[in-house]
């Protein structure tokens, strides 16, 4: 099944290289990854979404825990959580097409951020399933450009204790209980 | 203090108790050989990069403290992959320092540039890049301190030529590592730990399994009071040797491919295993889908990515295995397991008339006597034998009956053969008080016998046994039973390892036959400089039992009857 981390890091130069060497070093495959920025600068996080079991999902657990540079691994597969991913796609979309296009866009409350005479470039945001709708229906009249972010991934309600505790950059993470360190 | 990065780079190692490196020059390290002067650091000098990690392994684990290696940029450091490597499979915390080109120069493919923290990225616990000499003092303390912490193992610190030579306020104090994600002391739950004594208290047939760990974090009294209290048998692993006295008598010996006999089928008959400071590597397991059918499983263990990667548990208990046993030892109850420890000496004494030790004296010389008749001669707590990988290192295990801690060396999990001259160099540094033999077989010698200069040059009391059979021995016995006898690529065309030895000024000599091996080692321990001694034993013989790879852990092919052979002979 499809699984996806959250995952605190430091804001430092190779961490990204640390951890996607991770998943290849131990053949676990990553479907998506993405990273960025969080409201702490010495803080990056990154949602990695990647098909494991429940026992291989303990496992990169446990494996991104042993980089040094790696403050908080959530799974947050089990966990309300708000997803999100964005597409911009470039559709060919001449004369009757057009219009067609422009209502299915509208059907999906995708927005049309480019036009031109040839095509339409589409912007999405949503789950994964709702911009994978949006391109099965899109498909007919001819896909010229498709790029996505990959998923970013973010707990409903307020956040927890843990998560704070390693946004502060505190070493207090391991003393929370809600953190699983064990199998 | 204004200091040069060179400088605070020795300061920094004397402060965390560093006492001897082992290295060699080039450009990128150049500035920081300079400041070496003002040291009161030791400098090994090697004659290969690999040997300068290997002897800082072999420091690191004859004397838990770590051991340090440096090497210059490019392919100095490239040398030392495979002597991290060797370090990271077996947990043994050594720092590299290599040099680096110049900040600005990172990237243009400059003369001797690799990028050497991407190359060793997945075989070290922690790397870094510095290239600025106020980065140096505080990195350097958060190398030692992720090397020697939580389950050891290499770090790497590279530092570029600039950051060597530039200048900046040291302050020790001030350069507190700071590692908000790491977090080497995790500890079992109370509940964990109940569920673990109850699995305990209701087996009939447990057996402990007792791995590096013990040694690493220091639990040998422990394990000891865990097996007398309960009663419970011992199984040892192959770095595990010695965290129990072999002469225990709950000391079952090792498991494994080569294990005794009677020791897998222990395993393999057991109700319950605890498994302490062990990973459950494919070769002590054999095949995974009949490992120990009818055992519930214990794992003790520091890193919690070790639990379930190979054999699933029922109970895990993450922690200093130390700090975990002490804990549980109080409340610790187990059922009687006398018949479960008869049935295991049925099972002994089946073993044991196939041992090579009960054939007669036929004039042939054996490794298994030459290791046997070493161990008689040496086995004091003074002792530390340091081997290779291949048949020697197996024989070693078998027939060196390790009463002692830290009294074996050995590449366990890379099987890096070329580990044990310079390891031996890097224990006998670590423990000059310590008798050092090197046992090792006669292609894993040529493969870093250039350290031989080492030992000369350093004036070290090293006593070398090379056990001779003119074969890639271990690959020969894969060739043999696997491979049709098809001997390809595995018989050595070798030099005389007697004159070799004279070359280097090392007093050497060379036994044939098995009533010579005892005088020979005395003659070693007798002489006060290093000592060569060539053993020319059976060429085409055998470790048993052998599990075959992926074959289940009791299905072992077992030494011929000797009767029987020597019928056949006649």
């Amino acid at each position: 099944m499809m699984n996806t981390f959250v995952v605190y890091v430091e804001n430092k130069p190779g961490v990204l290289t640390r951890v996607a060497s991770l998943f290849r070093r131990r053949a676990f495959n990553i479907d998506s990854l993405t990273v960025g920025r969080t409201e702490k600068p010495e803080v990056s996080r990154m949602t990695i979404t990647v098909d494991a079991d429940q026992d291989q999902a303990r496992r990169i657990e446990a494996n991104l825990y042993k980089l040094v540079n790696v403050l908080l691994v959530e799974n947050v597969t089990s966990e309300a959580t708000i997803e999100r991913d964005l597409a911009m796609i470039k559709v060919a979309a001449q004369h009757e097409a057009r219009s067609h296009v422009l209502e299915l866009a509208g059907v999906f409350r995708a927005r049309v951020v480019d036009v031109s005479p040839e095509s339409l470039t589409i912007e999405i945001t949503g789950a994964e399933d709702k911009i994978d709708g949006l391109l099965e229906v899109l498909r007919p009249y001819g896909v010229l450009e498709m790029v996505r972010t990959g998923i970013v991934a973010m707990r409903r309600g307020k956040k927890s204790g843990a998560l704070a505790a390693a946004t502060n950059g505190t070493a207090t993470i391991a003393a929370d209980d809600s953190v699983s360190q064990s199998v | 203090m204004i200091k040069t990065g060179a400088a605070i780079l020795w300061e920094c190692l004397e402060r965390e108790g560093v006492q001897h490196v082992f290295g060699y020059p080039g450009g990128a390290i150049l500035p920081a050989y300079d400041a070496l002067k003002h040291s009161t650091i030791h400098h090994v000098l090697v004659r290969h990069e690999q040997g300068a990690t290997h002897m800082a392994d072999g420091y690191a684990r004859a004397s838990g403290r770590v051991g340090v290696a440096v090497a210059t940029s490019g392919p100095g450091a490239t040398n030392m992959v495979t002597g991290i490597a060797t370090a990271m499979l077996d947990s043994s915390p050594i720092v590299c320092i290599t040099g680096q080109v110049g900040s600005k120069l990172i990237g243009s493919d400059a003369f001797q540039e690799t990028d050497i923290t991407g190359v060793t990225l997945p075989i070290t616990k922690h790397n870094y890049l510095v290239t600025r000499a106020d980065e140096l003092a505080r990195t350097l303390r958060e190398a030692f301190y992720v090397a020697r912490s939580g389950r050891p193992g290499p770090v790497l610190v590279d530092i570029t030529k600039d950051a060597q030579q530039s200048s900046c306020e040291f302050d020790w104090e001030a350069a507190r590592p700071q590692l908000p994600g790491y977090r080497p002391d995790l500890s079992p739950t109370a509940k964990e730990y109940a569920q673990a004594l109850e699995l305990i208290k209701n087996s009939k047939r447990p057996v402990i399994l007792a791995g590096h760990g013990i040694l690493v974090s220091g639990a040998m009294r422990e394990i000891r009071e865990l097996a007398d209290r309960t009663g419970i048998p011992v199984a040892m692993t192959l770095l595990g040797l010695g965290a129990l006295p072999a002469s225990h008598p709950l000391n079952l010996g090792m498991m494994g491919m080569h294990g005794e006999a009677w020791v897998n089928h222990t395993i393999q008959d057991a109700d319950l295993l605890i498994a302490i400071g062990m990973r459950f590597d494919d070769r002590v397991t054999g095949s995974l889908k009949t490992y120990a059918p009818t055992a519930r499983k214990i794992h003790i263990d520091i890193d919690p990515a070790e639990i379930n990667k190979n054999v699933k548990v029922d109970m895990a208990l993450i922690g200093d295995v130390r700090e975990v046993l002490r804990e549980m030892m109080p409340q610790i109850e187990a059922a009687d397991c006398s018949d479960w420890r008869d049935h295991i000496d049925r099972l002994k004494g089946d073993s044991a008339v196939r041992d090579i030790q009960n054939l007669p004296d036929t004039g042939h010389l054996y490794a298994a006597h030459v290791i046997n008749d070493l161990w008689r001669e040496t086995r004091d707590d003074h002792t530390v034998v340091v081997t290779d990988v291949g048949q020697h290192q197996m024989w070693e295990a078998q027939y060196y009956k390790h009463d002692h801690p830290y009294s074996l060396i050995t590449s366990g999990g890379l099987g890096t053969m070329g580990f044990a001259l310079p390891a031996a160099i890097g224990a006998k540094v670590a423990r000059p008080e310590a008798e050092v033999w090197v046992v090792v077989g006669d292609g894993g010698f040529q493969m870093t016998m250039a350290e031989l200069a080492t030992i000369v040059q350093e004036n070290l009391k090293v006593n070398i046994a090379i056990i001779n059979n003119g074969y890639l021995g271990m690959v020969r016995q894969w060739q043999e039973f696997f491979y049709e006898r098809n001997y390809a690529a595995t018989p050595l065309l070798n030099p005389d390892f007697v004159k070799l030895g004279e070359a280097y000024g090392i007093r050497s000599m060379a036994v044939s036959e098995r009533a010579g091996v005892i005088p020979a080692v005395q003659t070693a321990r007798r002489h006060d400089g290093p000592v060569l001694i060539e053993f020319k034993v059976e060429q085409e013989d055998s470790v048993y039992p052998m599990v075959a790879a992926g074959a289940a852990l009791h299905e072992m092919i077992r030494r011929p009857n000797p009767l029987e052979e020597r019928a056949e002979d006649e």
